[in-house]
C-alpha cells in the first residue's frame, strides 16, 4: 500500500539517514512512503499571529499537493508534522481563511489528514503485529525515547500522545525487544533554533537532557525529530581535548527499527551521526546471542 | 407529612444536620456509604485556624451520633431509588454486608491477628497497611470490624476462615448477603462532601508515581498523632524526616486547560495550616509554598496565613511549578517566582501536590436518584444561590457542604445547621397546621354543643 510521503528539506539533506531508514522500514511493512511529485519548504514554524495569512501560504501548498496524492500525507520530521497537521486543523475550522489563501494560491484545497508515521506504526500496523515482523530483537539494550515538544504539543491541535507523559515511542522501543528508559527529561525542550542563534543556551539544555538519560542507565536514545536529534548528538561531538566516554549515540526511532527488522546495514544510516552506534549494536548482537544460548 | 429525615452522607456535615434534627425530637436515617462515619474530618490532624485537635472535636460528636435514641445510622449503605414528593419520599436503600455482626463486635482486634491478607488502609491513604478484616480508625463509629470482600480469601470458597475461627464472639458470618430496605422519610438532606483531584493536571507532578510525592490529605495522615507514624513526619521512601519540604498549591485548581476553572477555596488555609504543623514538629526544616495568590477570607484567616509566614518561616514564593521529577534521593521542583522574575530549582525531600477539590465519586449518580441538579462538575446546584443556598431544586431535598463547592468545616457546619433548620421549619409548620385543624375541629365541635344548647327548649322552673 503506498502512502503520500512528504519528507521535507531537513530529510532531503543533513537527515538522510532518517529519511532512508524510514522509508526502508516502511516499504517492510508494506507502506511504500510515496514521496509527492512536486512539493515545497513547509514554512518551518506554525505561525502563531491570527491575522498571518501570508506564512500560512507554504504549508497550504503541501497540503494541496497532498490532496491531489491521496486522503492522508506522511510525514517523518515532527518539525513539518507539527506545522502541517495544526495548519490543516486551523484551515478546518476557519473557513473564511481557507477561502483567503485559496482565492491567492489559485487552488482549490480542501483538507487531507496529516499523520506522521508512528501513528502509522500505532493505528495500521499495531504493536504487537510489528513484534512480530521483528528478526533481531534488540534484547537487553536501554534506549530513552526522547519526545521533545513538536511531536507532542499543543495538545489541542497534535493529539498524537499524552502531552505529559508520552509512551508512544516507549511502546515502539518495547516492540523491538529493547528496554524502555524512562528519564524525566524526556519532554524538555532541546534548544530548538537557538542553536543557531545560541548555541550555549541550546547546548546546555541538550546536555542536561542527555546527562539525565544517561542518570537513568540509557545506552542511546531515540527521537522522531532532526533537530532534536541534531542538538543532543552535536554538542557530544569529539573535541580538541577528546571524548569523555561518557557519550549517548543518538538515534532516529526508523534506525532502531532497520536494525531490529533485518534490514541491510546500507539502510542504517549509521554513519551520519557524531556519536557513533556501530559498536553498541555490534556489542548487543553478541550479548543477545550469548542470552539465547 | 412524615415526620422523619433522612441524612445522606455521615461527614462532619451530615452528623451535624442528623444531630440538629434528632435534638429537636424527630427520628433521622443517616445513610454513609463507608464502613464508619466522621468523613475527611476524621482523617484531619488539626483544624484551622484555631490549631484544634480534630479528632478530639469530632469523636465525641461521632460517639453522640452513634448513641443518638432519634439517629438510626446506616453504614455500607447507599441510596438507590427515591419516589414521592415533599412530605413522602419512599426511598430504597441498598445495605452492603459488613460480614461482621455490630452488636455483637467488641472491638477485640483478635481477627486481625489471624487474617493473613495485607492491604493498603484507606483511611490513612495507603501509607499504612490494614487487614482484610478492618476497623477503619481506632475512633471509629460503629466501633465494630468489617470485612472487605474483595481483599478476603475466605468468603467464597471457604479457603481461609481464620477471623471467624479466632472470633470468640461468633460475630463474623459470611453468608451475610446484600440487603435493600425501603423507608419513608418527609425530608433529606444531601452532604456527600468531596474528593482529592487525582487527574493529568497532578499525575504530572509525579504524583502517582513517587513515594515522596504525596496529596493533603496523606500529609495530613502523617502529621496525626493517630496517623501511620504518630505523628512523626518522615517520607515514605526512606521514613527519613524530610528537611526541604515544597507545597504546590492550586494543583488542578484555577486551571481550565488541564483541571478545574474553580478555586477550591480551603487550600491556602490548609497548606498555611501544614506548614504550621510541620514546623513545630521539624523546628530544623524549611517549607516553601508555591502559590497564585493567597485566599485566606475568613475570621482569623489571613492572621494564620501572616503566622505560617512570619513565626514559623514559611517561604511563599509566587509562581507556578512547572516539573517535578526524581533526582538521587531527592525530588527536583522547578517553577519560576513571578515576583523576582527568575527560575526557581528546589532539590526537595517531599513534595505535597494541593490538589483540587472535586465532588466525592457517585454524587451525579445520586443527583439523578434523587433529581437533583449538579453543575458540569458534579457539584450539587442550589435552586438559587443567593436567597436559598441550602436548598435543591427538588422541595424537600436539602444540601449541605462539599458537595455544593469547596468549602471548610465552619462552613459546612453552618450549612448543615442551615438545611436541618429548613427541614424543621417544615416538620414544625406542618404539625401547627395539624394542630390548627384540630382546633378548627374542636371550635366546629363547640359551636354544634352552642346551637344545640341553644336550640333546645329552657324550661323555666
Amino acid at each position: 500500500m503506498g502512502i503520500p510521503y512528504y519528507p521535507g528539506c531537513t530529510l532531503s539533506t543533513k537527515a538522510q539517514n532518517y529519511d532512508r531508514s524510514g522509508r526502508a522500514v516502511a516499504a517492510t511493512l508494506g507502506f511504500e512512503l510515496e514521496e509527492l511529485s512536486e512539493w515545497q519548504c513547509c514554512g518551518a514554524t506554525f505561525p502563531l499571529m491570527l491575522d498571518d495569512s501570508m506564512a500560512l501560504i507554504a504549508p497550504t501548498r503541501v497540503l494541496y499537493q497532498a490532496q491531489q496524492a491521496g486522503e492522508r500525507l506522511v510525514t517523518l520530521c515532527a518539525i513539518c508534522f507539527n506545522v502541517l497537521r495544526r495548519s490543516q486543523a486551523l484551515l478546518q475550522r476557519d473557513p473564511d481563511m481557507l477561502e483567503r489563501i485559496n482565492w491567492f494560491t489559485e487552488q482549490e484545497y480542501q483538507g487531507v489528514r496529516v499523520v506522521h508515521f508512528l501513528e502509522v506504526l500505532r493505528d495500521d500496523v499495531g504493536w504487537e503485529a510489528l513484534a512480530e515482523r521483528v528478526t533481531r530483537p534488540l534484547t537487553g539494550l536501554r534506549v530513552a525515547p526522547y519526545y521533545g515538544c513538536l511531536l507532542l504539543r499543543p495538545y489541542e491541535e497534535i493529539g498524537l500522545d499524552d502531552p505529559e507523559a508520552p509512551t508512544i515511542l516507549h511502546d515502539l522501543v518495547r516492540a523491538l525487544g529493547a528496554e524502555a528508559v524512562d528519564f524525566p527529561f524526556n519532554i524538555e525542550c532541546c534548544g530548538s533554533y537557538l542553536t543557531v542563534k545560541e548555541p550555549a543556551v541550546s547546548e546546555t539544555l541538550s546536555q542536561e537532557i542527555v546527562a539525565s538519560a544517561r542518570t537513568c542507565g540509557a545506552q542511546v536514545i531515540v527521537t522522531a525529530c532532526p533537530l532534536c536529534q541534531f542538538n543532543l548528538d552535536y554538542p557530544q561531538r569529539e573535541t580538541e581535548a577528546g571524548r569523555t566516554g561518557d557519550e549517548i549515540p543518538v538515534l532516529y526511532f526508523t534506525q532502531l527499527m532497520a536494525i531490529a527488522l533485518g534490514l541491510p546495514e546500507g539502510d542504517w544510516g549509521l554513519e551520519d551521526h557524531y556519536v557513533s552506534a556501530r559498536q553498541l549494536f555490534a556489542e548487543q548482537a553478541v550479548q543477545a546471542a550469548s542470552t539465547v544460548k | 407529612m412524615n415526620n422523619r429525615a433522612l441524612v445522606i452522607g455521615a461527614g462532619i456535615g451530615g452528623m451535624q444536620a442528623a444531630l440538629d434534627i434528632a435534638n429537636s425530637g424527630y427520628e433521622v436515617i443517616l445513610v454513609e456509604k463507608e464502613p464508619a462515619i466522621g468523613g475527611h474530618m476524621a482523617q484531619l490532624s488539626e483544624t484551622f485556624p484555631t490549631l484544634d485537635c480534630s479528632q478530639c472535636i469530632l469523636t465525641p460528636r461521632m460517639v453522640e451520633v452513634g448513641q443518638h435514641p432519634h439517629i438510626e445510622l446506616l453504614t455500607l449503605s447507599e441510596v438507590v431509588a427515591v419516589e414521592g414528593e415533599v412530605g413522602s419520599f419512599r426511598v430504597r436503600i441498598l445495605r452492603h454486608p459488613r460480614y461482621v455482626i455490630e452488636e455483637r463486635c467488641t472491638a477485640c482486634g483478635d481477627c486481625v491477628q489471624v487474617c493473613p491478607v495485607v492491604v493498603p488502609n484507606e483511611f490513612d491513604r495507603g501509607l499504612a497497611a490494614r487487614r482484610a478484616i478492618y476497623i477503619p480508625s481506632p475512633q471509629a463509629v460503629p466501633a465494630a470490624y468489617c470485612l472487605d470482600p474483595d481483599a478476603c480469601l475466605g468468603l467464597f470458597p471457604l479457603a481461609c476462615g481464620k477471623c471467624a475461627q479466632a472470633c470468640g464472639r461468633d460475630a463474623i458470618d459470611y453468608d451475610m448477603a446484600p440487603e435493600t430496605i425501603e423507608v419513608e422519610v418527609g425530608a433529606i438532606i444531601v452532604a456527600t462532601g468531596y474528593e482529592l483531584y487525582q487527574d493529568r493536571a497532578v499525575t504530572a507532578y509525579e504524583y502517582m508515581s513517587h513515594p515522596d510525592v504525596m496529596d493533603g490529605l496523606e500529609f495530613e495522615r502523617l502529621l496525626s498523632a493517630s496517623g501511620p507514624t504518630g505523628g512523626v513526619v518522615v517520607r515514605p521512601s526512606d521514613r527519613r524526616v524530610p528537611k526541604e519540604v515544597v507545597f504546590i498549591q492550586c494543583a488542578g485548581s484555577r486551571n481550565p486547560e488541564h483541571g478545574v476553572p474553580y478555586c477550591s477555596k480551603i487550600c491556602c488555609m490548609y497548606t498555611a495550616k501544614h506548614a504550621i504543623l510541620y514546623k513545630h514538629r521539624v523546628p530544623d526544616g524549611q517549607v516553601y509554598v508555591f502559590y497564585i495568590d493567597i485566599r485566606a477570607g475568613g475570621k482569623g484567616y489571613e492572621e494564620f496565613v501572616s503566622r505560617a509566614m512570619e513565626k514559623d518561616d514559611t517561604v511563599y514564593i509566587r509562581g507556578r511549578v512547572s516539573k517535578v521529577f526524581p533526582a538521587d534521593d531527592k525530588v527536583m521542583v522547578w517553577g519560576v517566582d513571578t515576583l523576582t522574575g527568575r527560575r526557581v530549582e528546589i532539590a526537595a525531600d517531599l513534595v505535597v501536590v494541593v490538589a483540587a477539590i472535586v465532588p466525592s465519586v457517585g454524587s451525579r449518580r445520586l443527583a439523578q436518584t434523587l433529581g437533583i441538579s449538579v453543575d458540569e462538575f458534579g457539584f450539587y446546584i442550589a435552586s438559587d444561590t443567593e436567597m436559598a443556598p441550602v436548598e435543591s431544586n427538588v422541595p424537600g431535598i436539602f444540601l449541605a457542604g462539599a458537595a455544593l463547592g469547596p468549602q471548610d468545616i465552619p462552613e459546612t457546619v453552618a450549612q448543615a445547621s442551615g438545611a436541618a433548620a429548613k427541614v424543621l421549619s417544615l416538620f414544625a409548620a406542618a404539625e401547627a397546621e395539624e394542630r390548627a385543624r384540630a382546633a378548627l375541629e374542636l371550635e366546629g365541635v363547640m359551636d354544634r354543643v352552642t346551637d344545640q344548647v341553644l336550640a333546645s327548649p329552657v324550661e323555666v322552673v
